[in-house]
Formats: C-alpha cells, structure tokens, sequence
C-alpha cells in the first residue's frame, strides 16, 4: 500500500491562478458570497426590466401595503408599498443599482488615487511620503462618519458629493496599504536587479513592483466596496447622502421611521437589502483573501 | 520606552496642526457669506457687516486670523455656538459623558465577548462553533446599525416590552443633578430605588447596537491572530511541556495573539465615535453624536467646527494611549531604546 | 526493555494539492542511557517522525504505527491528557530555533518554572530555586538575575540553555534534541553539545539526537540512523558506519565529510531530496545515485543487510549490482 500511493501521489504543482481558483472554489461562503453579489449585480444592471413599476410612481389608495404572504397585500406588489404607495420591490431594484453605483465608484476612485499616492510616498520618499502620510493619518484621527458629515456640510448632499465624502475616508486605507507592500517589494532582489540594469523609476513603480502589490489591493477593494455601500447608507439614513425620493436604501429607511411600529415591513426591507449585499461581498472577500495568502492556503 | 513614547507624541504634533488648518478653512468653505454663516443670521446690514468683520478679526490677513483660531483653540476657545451661544467646549463637556459612558460600555460589551469568541474559534478551527461564531462576526461585521438599532427596538421594546426605546434614564419618574456625567454612576448616588436598573435599561439597547461591529472585528481579528500564533514554535514549546490545550491557548498563545488585537481595538475607537453618530440619533441619546447632526442640521457651523477638532482630538490622543498600552503587553518593544 | 520503541512510523499531511507522506515506514529504538543519532539531509522527515513520537504535529497530521511505544506504553492510544503526563515529564524536547522556541512574552523564569509547577507541583520557592539551580546546570551565570530576563535579551547559545534548562526541568528519562546546534555560530554549537552530552552521562537519560552533520555524529552518539525522503535507509553503530557504510546514500555522506575526502574537490551529492511532487516511482535515492540501475529507478528496494537498497555495500562493493565483476551470481 505505501509504494502505490508514492507512485500515486505526485501531482504537479498546481499554477497560481488554478491555485487560486481551488482555494475560492473550496470556500463555500465566498462561493455563495459570489453567487449573491452578481445576482445583485444582475439585478442593479437590468433594474428597469426586472422591476414591475416606476419606482417613483405613487399609487393612491395602495399605499402601506404588506408583503405577498401577509393579509391584506395586493399581488401586484409583491413586496408591499411604502407610505406615499410606491412599489417596494421596484424601489429595491432600483436601489441596488443606486448602492452599487456608489460603491463602484468609490472603489474604481479610491483605487485609483490610492495606487497613486501610495507608489507616489514609496517611491519618492522624503517630504513626498511625510506629507502623504501626515494628511492620511488625519483623515484617519477623524470618525469616518464625522468627517464624510463634515464634507457633505462644505460640498452640500446629493448623491456625487456622497461619492466625494466616502471616497476621501476612505482613502488612507488604500494608501497605506499600496505604500507598505510597495516598500516591502523595494527591499527584494529583483527591484535592486531591475534598478541596477536602469529600469526607470516609472517603469519600476508600475511595472516592477505594482503587481505584486495587486493581491493585497484586489482584497482591499472587496472591503471597501462594502464600506462604501455601508457608509453610503448610513449618510442617505441621516438625510446627508442622496436626496428623496432617489431610490436610495439608506433614504428609504430614514423615511420609514414613524410606520416602524404600525408597517415594520417598510423597514425590514430596505436594511435586508444593505445587510444581505454587504454581508456577500464581505464573504467573497473574505475568500479572495484566504484563497490569495498562500500561509493561509495550504491547509 | 519613554523615548517611544515621547517620539510618539512629537508625532500628533503636526496632525493637530493640520487639524486645526482643516476646521479653520472649512468654515470658510461653507457656502454663503462667512459672517452670516458664523452668526446664523442673514440680510445682515451692510455698516453692522463691518462692524462685526473687525470684530471677528475677518479684517485681518488670513495668516494672522489661524494664528488667532489656533491660539484660541489651545486657550479652549472652540467658538461659540449660534444656537445656544453658549461656548461650544462648554456644550461638548456637558454632552460628552453620556457619549463617553455608550461607547465605554459598548467597547467593554465587544471586548468581553469578542475575545472568546474569537479564541473559541481558533481553538476550533473549521468547526461547528468555528464556522457559527465567525458567520455571526461576518454578519455583525456587515450590519448596517442604523438599521440594527430599529430592529432591535422593534423587537426589544415594542414586542417584548423590555427596554425603553430611547434617553438615557425615565426622567419623569426619576430625576437627580448629574454629578460625574455618567448616568450608571450619578444613579446610584442619587439613591433612588429603581434608578440604577432603568440607567441600565436605557443603556443595554444602545450599547449592543453600537457594539456589534467592534465585536465582529475584535472577534475575527482575535481569531486570526490566534490561529497565527498557534503555528509558532514557542506554542509547540509550551504543548512539548506537557501543558494543558487550556494553559497553552490561554495563556502563551493568548498573550501573543492580543498584541495586534489591541491595536485593533485602539482603531476601533474612531469607528465607536462615528457609530455613536448614528446609534445617538436612533436611540436619542443625549451625547455629542446626536448634537453634531442637530448641528449640521441648524447649520450651526461653529458648533460643528469645535465638536469635529475636539473628537478628532480624543481620537489622536486615544491613539496615543493605545500605543502605550501596546508597550506593556509587547516586552520587545517595551525593551527597545 | 527499550525505552522507546517505534515499528513502521508513517506520517502523512494533508495538504492542499493531495497526500504527502513525510514519514515512511521508519523503525528505531532508543534504550535507557544510550545516544541514537538521526541524520539526514533536510526534509527527510527526521523531526516530523519525533514530533510524531511527543504528538506535536499540527492536525493536518495522520500519523500511524505498527508500534510506537515508551517504557512498553503504547502511544498511539494514549488520550491527550495521559499523553501530557509523559510529554514534558519523561521526553522532553529542545528545538532547531532557540529564540523562536521561547514564549517572547514572558521571562525565562517563568517559562521554565511552569514545566516543575505542572509536572512535580512544585510551590514558588522551590520553583524558583530549582529553576535557578536548573541555569547554574546549563551553565548560565547569574542566573538569579537571568531569571527575570525576557528571551529577547539573551543571545541564540544562552535561549538554547535555557531551552535545554526547560527540557532536564523534570528529569526526562528521554531527550530529543532536533538540530540543537544548527542555528547557532560554531564555537557555541560545540558547546551546547558538549553540555548535552554531559548532562545526559551524568543523569543517564536516554538522547535522540537528530543532525545534518556526520562530524557531530561521530563525536557524539553510539548507534546512528540514516534517514532519507521519509525512509530509515540505514542502521548501525556509529563505528561499523563509518568504517563500513551499506548504504549508497551513507558512503556519500561520508566521503562529502573534508576530513575523508580523498581529491583536491569535496565530493557532494548532486539533487535534493524529493519533494511532495517528485517522489520517484522505485528507489527514493535512485534519482541522485551513481551507481542506480533501471531496477532501482522502477521498484521500491528491499531492506538487505539493514540498508534500503537493491545492492547494499559491502566494503565499498554493491552487493549483487549487474555492473561490477564482483558480483556473486
Ligand atoms: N505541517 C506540514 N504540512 C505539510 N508538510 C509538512 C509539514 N511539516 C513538514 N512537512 C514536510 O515534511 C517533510 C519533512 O520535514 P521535516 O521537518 O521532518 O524535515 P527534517 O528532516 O527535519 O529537515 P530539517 O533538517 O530541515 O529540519 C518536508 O518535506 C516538509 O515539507
Ligand atoms: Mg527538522
């Protein structure tokens, strides 16, 4: 039995990206995570297909209705009304595309800006990186919230100065982090071989050292694409993020406070929605980075 | 140590100069006519203007004019506010206890429960209680709270009838002279029966609800610090000794594994203010979270001004404790010169 | 009776891509006062197997036996907690890295009392005596003062002290020792295992003594077991192996040792060890060795002569090898 399974049990080493794919594919949550975060996706896209109504229009006489599978709902709507008569499930709908979009943009941004800044501090070093690292470390001495209040007080709240709030909180994350694994990646014989053959300093950043950076970063990006949504929310839910009646799930919770008690559905809804998408993304992230740690992979 | 420590500290310096410069030209970004704004009133005439220009010191170069704000700052001048025209530290101290004694008690809640939590899980590993513990973390971890907090009132306090829904105590049955600011505390000074168990009522509701994500993320983080640790060779050391799976996790693990875990939780404390924010608002409860949404609202500038340079100032010097504390429980850095 | 005695020691991980075996099929026993060295180059499985024997593998780890006993006590059915009434007590281990093999957080005192308050109940006092008592043996000045030291402040051959301090805490009667010496500067290595080979003369415990160096082996250990890929190639004293080595393996080793080598070039062994992906289907060896045949490189070779090969050596002749004259058809 030994000498067959040692002439068995030699495999090759599996390449990085089927490695990769094996250690995702293995982690049930984050498989479940994906499935979950492009449904969203699937819905936010084709919102205006899916959803049965103008999630805008108000419909008279109907308003405050329950869920399909409680007394007294009306079929066409499925998931109930709110307080002015608008569709919920439309509204819903409408609503991840609102979130998603918000959180895309903070993450394409913040990527962007981060990987800047961040090579930018590594690279340059001296009062380039003091500086960088000082004004990150301020925005972080500031809640988060706070600070996005405080943003939104100067710029005014509507749903692209919402972008321009959570992305500057943001920030510092992406930052510190493209710095810390571009000095890490600084100090390893292939940068020093590629700097002695005269690869220029631009070319080093981005084309040396940024990849191998990505892992860390791409990891990051999952994580704050969940803020973003979160944080996002939590502005639309103190009247600071997009303005009503913009579909928007944090603004649609603000609205539902006084039918709390009397409608609870006309809650639940909304913080459902928040909850399940960033608890998928959240759980595909967790997965990207235990699948893309290779200390974490083997066993 | 102390050269750390001192170092740490030269450290904030710039920080709080950058904060001041941040709130002294925000106030100047806001929209509108920069004395209207500061003075909460509109169609000011032209001859008062300029009266109240001079006296503002807005007549002087903008240099001089920070040089002013940040001498007034460091002599506890944070302005005046426009509504209540009381000083804005004054408003912050009166309201800040209650802030103090939500996100304490929050931060103890996520501590006590997370640390087992997460070392449970470790010890564990890829287990029923691994996999349910760390699926509720994830959770928490994704919870909007605003949201939590309604549902929690929902069923706390409309279904069940257990806990009030908002203030910090039933003021029409009892009502005492705050003595330390903290409600669990004067309660029980003032000796009034019942008093002390509805404080704690008010408070539980709250708490759990501004609680829940730093418990997710102390939890999950003392997992997998715990989990790196458990891979050491000092903890093969301590199971080569024949020691108990208790004593070895317990202790040489555990000791090891919280030395991130407190940083985590120093971090946390910038995540617990802007929690309050919301958790405040939701719970009515009386603290500065609740005040700096009521002045954005009232666009009570200056207030807002004030109460964002003085949490941003807790939160660098909560920091700086944190930084201490890591000191203490980390020899190899307590050693370092 | 032997001390300890192991028949047939396999250990397998399980890892992401498939089974690995790093321990196959090894047997040795250890008696009461006697030193038994393992060699082999890294990778071969030697602290696995005793990390096997003290139960010390991560839970990946399958690990099975014919027989893997200490004082006639069985191992393998032990439950952890009766386990733990040995390990530390009667076999104790000291490892390859001293500094990481020390709790950075706490003392030294602390680390090597907790061994005495566990095992022998002692109270604090005579804890602290006997721990003081335990540095003096080591040979650690001061060691009231060294007591209070974090491992950090103390240099590689003083953690290593202290380590074997924590091992003798309770009077094993067997020491595993893996790699002592190797992350140390040689002039400390020559005395940590002067001090090892003290203590175990003078308290007769029985020493496993695991190495990459034949030198070491000489100096230090009665019998010595060759170990390669996973797999005991070869047995013996340590005077019939180095005067008569049966193993293609072993007669390598040796000739790359300086003070036997015969040109002007240190002879070496060209390859690694196998890894997890390039276990070769016969002779594990086979790969690296000059004098493999199309047998060696297809079947798995027998134990001959206490050797794992198809032709063990015999006076620097392979016994029954097609190529030699020599061969006894
Ligand atoms: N936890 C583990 N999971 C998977 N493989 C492991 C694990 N621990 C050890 N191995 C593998 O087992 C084999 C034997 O390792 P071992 O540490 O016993 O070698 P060694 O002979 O002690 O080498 P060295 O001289 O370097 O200490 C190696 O190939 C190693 O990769
Ligand atoms: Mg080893």
């Amino acid at each position: 039995m030994p000498s067959d399974l040692t002439a068995t049990a030699a495999p090759a080493p599996p390449g990085p990206l089927r490695a990769f794919w094996r250690a995702f594919r293995g982690n049930r949550g984050a498989v479940m995570g994906l499935v979950v975060v492009s449904l969203i996706f699937f819905v936010a896209i084709f919102a205006s297909v899916l959803a049965p109504h103008d999630p805008l229009e108000q419909f008279r006489g109907f308003s405050k209705l329950p869920p399909f599978w409680v007394k007294g709902s009306d079929p066409r709507f499925l998931l109930g009304t709110d307080a002015v008569g608008r569709d919920m499930l439309s509204r819903l709908m409408y609503g991840a595309r609102v979130s998603l979009f918000i959180g895309l943009a903070v993450m394409v941004v913040s990527m962007l800006a981060g990987v800047a800044l961040g090579l930018a501090a590594a690279f340059f070093g001296g009062l380039v990186d003091v500086l960088i690292i000082r004004v990150m470390d301020l925005i972080m001495a500031i809640p988060s919230l706070v600070l996005a209040i405080l943003i939104i007080a100067i710029i005014g709240p509507n749903l692209t100065n919402t972008i321009v709030a959570v992305t500057i909180v943001g920030l510092p994350r992406y930052v510190r982090l493209v710095r810390a694994s571009a000095l890490a990646e600084l100090t390893k014989d292939y940068v020093t071989a590629a700097k002695v053959s005269g690869v220029r300093k631009f070319r080093l950043m981005t084309v040396t050292v940024l990849p191998n950076c990505l892992a860390p970063l791409i990891v990051q990006a999952a994580l704050g694409l969940s803020d973003a949504i979160l944080e996002a929310a939590g502005l639309g839910f103190l009247g600071l993020g997009a303005q009503p009646p913009t579909p928007e799930w944090g603004a649609m919770l603000a609205d539902t406070r006084d039918l709390m008690i009397s409608h609870p559905w006309v809650m639940a809804f909304p913080g459902l929605a928040i909850l399940t998408t960033v608890l998928a993304i959240n759980l595909m992230g967790d997965g990207l980075r235990d699948a893309l740690d290779p200390r974490l992979r083997r066993s | 140590m102390f050269r750390f420590l001192l170092k740490r500290l030269a450290l904030t310096i710039p920080t709080f100069i950058a904060l001041m410069f941040i709130t002294f030209v925000m106030i100047r970004l806001v929209p509108g006519d920069p004395i209207e704004v500061r003075k909460g009133e509109r169609g000011i005439s032209p001859e008062r203007l300029a009266q109240l220009r001079h006296e503002m010191g807005l007549d002087q170069p903008v240099w001089k004019q920070f040089l002013d704000y940040a001498n007034g700052l460091l002599h506890g001048d944070f302005g005046t506010s426009i509504i209540s025209k009381a000083p804005v530290l004054h408003e912050f101290l009166t309201l800040f206890p209650a802030t103090l004694e939500l996100t304490l008690s929050a931060m103890i809640f996520a501590i006590v429960l997370g640390i087992p939590a997460g070392v449970i899980a470790a010890s564990r590993r890829g287990g029923v209680y691994d996999q349910t513990l760390m699926g509720l973390a994830l959770t928490g971890y994704s919870m909007p709270i605003f949201w939590w907090g309604l549902i929690l009132i929902l069923l706390m306090s409309n279904t069940l009838g257990l806990t009030p829904v908002s203030g910090r105590v039933d003021l029409i049955k009892f009502y005492y002279e705050p003595v330390t600011g903290f409600m669990l505390i004067d309660s029980l000074l003032s000796g009034q029966k019942g008093a002390f168990l509805d404080a704690v009522h008010h408070l539980i509701l709250p708490m759990i609800v501004l609680g829940t994500v730093p418990l997710a993320v102390i939890a999950r983080m003392t997992r997998s610090s715990m989990l790196e640790v458990l891979e050491e060779d000092y903890v093969r050391t301590a199971r080569a000794k024949g020691l108990s799976w208790a004593r070895v996790v317990g202790i040489h693990a555990l000791r090891n594994a919280l030395i991130p875990v407190v940083t985590v939780i120093g971090l946390q404390v910038g995540g617990l203010l802007a929690g309050a924010v919301l958790t405040e608002t939701i719970f009515s409860w009386p603290g500065v979270g609740k005040w700096l949404i009521e002045s954005i609202n009232r666009r009570d500038y200056p207030a807002l001004q004030g109460g964002i340079m003085l949490i941003a100032g807790i939160v660098i010097v909560v920091n700086l404790l944190v930084d201490m504390l890591y000191g203490l429980i980390n020899p190899r850095i307590r050693h370092a010169k | 009776m032997a001390l300890l005695d192991i028949e047939d020691l396999e250990v397998t991980f399980r890892t992401s891509s498939g089974q690995f075996r790093a321990v196959d099929g090894v047997s040795l026993h250890v008696d009461a006062g006697e030193v038994l060295a393992i060699v082999g180059e890294s990778g071969s499985g030697k602290s696995v197997a005793m990390l096997a024997v003290m139960g010390l593998l991560p839970w990946t780890a399958q690990v099975s036996a014919r027989r893997m006993a200490f004082e006639g006590r069985d191992l393998l059915g032990l439950t952890a907690r009766e386990r733990r009434k040995i390990i530390g007590k009667d076999i104790a281990m000291i490892f390859q890295e001293p500094t990481s093999s020390l709790n950075p957080c706490f003392t030294v005192g602390f680390q090597i009392t907790e061994a005495l308050r566990t095992h022998l109940g002692l109270d604090h006092r005579a804890c602290q005596t006997r721990a003081a008592e335990l540095l003096q043996l080591v040979g650690i000045p001061a060691p009231e003062q060294r007591l209070k030291a974090f491992p950090h402040q103390l240099s590689g051959g003083m953690n290593q002290r202290v380590m074997i301090a924590i091992a003798i805490a309770c009077n094993p009667k067997l020491l595993i020792a893996d790699e002592p010496t190797t992350a140390l500067d040689v002039t400390i290595q020559a005395q940590i295992l002067e001090l090892l080979v003290k203590l175990q003369a003078d308290t007769g415990m029985g020493l496993v003594l695991i190495t990459h160096s034949m030198g070491v082996v000489a100096e230090t250990a009665r019998r010595v077991s060759v170990q390669y890929a996973g797999q005991k190639v070869e047995e013996q004293t340590v005077a019939d192996l180095f005067r008569d080595p049966r193993h293609p393996y072993t007669a390598a080793l040796l000739a790359a040792l300086p003070e036997r080598a015969v040109g002007r070039r240190l002879p070496s062994i060209p390859g690694v060890v196998p890894g997890q992906f390039d276990r070769p289907p016969g002779c594990l060896f086979a790969p690296r060795c000059a004098l493999a045949t199309p047998l060696c490189h297809t079947t798995p070779p027998p134990r001959r002569e206490g050797a794992l090969c198809h032709y063990p050596l015999h006076d620097g002749i392979a016994q029954g090898h097609p190529g030699r004259k020599e061969t006894a058809a």
